[in-house]
């Protein structure tokens, strides 16, 4: 399945680009899904060990399978405020 | 609205009469502000950037689990995004029940985890013209991030 991943902030800048396309087999997890994005975009290694993962507006860990039709970003810790 | 992510300036006058009620013994408004000095650092403005939709969600819920632990009559977030100077206004949390106590309460859960849950982040203009994203684990440090 294809996935859109919205990148922000330090994971933006790094990737070059708000969002990024990736090719997933049905059933990856969230870390398999990491995986595919790093080596898509591998400046992300920088951060490999900060990056947060939501799906449908909720955190996921790293375990978590990646449901399909769903909306997906990736950014690292938060610090708005 | 009760929670809204604004690239124009936090009106907190209007936020702190949004949540003024007959019911009301206590109003608590928290202002968070551009800040000159971390440290030894000296800022000149902030970017702040936000992933809108789950940054609106995020903050919902926080208001949702605050009603559930305090007698919250109305509670007001409202998030600055984009380019911020000195001593601007970048977040307003207002909040307002029967008794003063918890009004406190609700508004500190409320700033403390908007901080840790809310997808918004800032980055600091230092006064060399150099950038940084602000993130937790990087916050005290200005050294790279390992390759």
């Amino acid at each position: 399945m294809n996935v859109t991943i919205k990148l922000f902030a330090q994971a933006r800048d790094l990737a070059g680009t708000s969002q990024t396309n990736l090719s997933l087999n049905e059933g990856e997890s969230v870390k398999q899904m990491l995986a595919s994005l790093i080596d898509e975009h591998p400046a992300l290694s920088q951060i490999q060990g900060n990056l947060l993962v939501a799906v449908n507006n909720e955190y996921v860990s790293s375990n978590s399978l990646i449901p399909t039709n769903a909306e997906i970003a990736c950014f690292p810790p938060v610090s708005g405020g | 609205m009760t929670v809204r992510l604004l690239d124009t300036p936090i009106d907190y006058h209007a936020v702190t009469e949004s949540v003024r009620d007959h019911r009301a013994g206590a109003v608590v408004l928290f202002l968070g502000t551009v800040r000159e000095f971390t440290n030894d650092q000296q800022t000149t403005a902030l970017d702040y950037d936000a992933y809108p939709e789950m940054a609106i969600a995020k903050m919902q819920q926080l208001i949702d689990e605050a009603r559930e632990r305090w007698p919250v009559i109305q509670a007001v977030i409202e998030h600055r995004i984009g380019h911020l100077e000195l001593g601007e206004v970048c977040v307003a949390v207002a909040v307002s029940s029967p008794h003063r106590k918890d009004a406190f309460h609700a508004g500190q859960f409320l700033i403390d985890e908007l901080k840790v849950r809310v997808p918004i982040w800032k980055k600091e203009n230092w006064i060399d013209g150099q950038t940084e994203w602000v993130h937790p684990d990087n916050e005290k440090s200005t050294l790279p991030p390992p390759a």
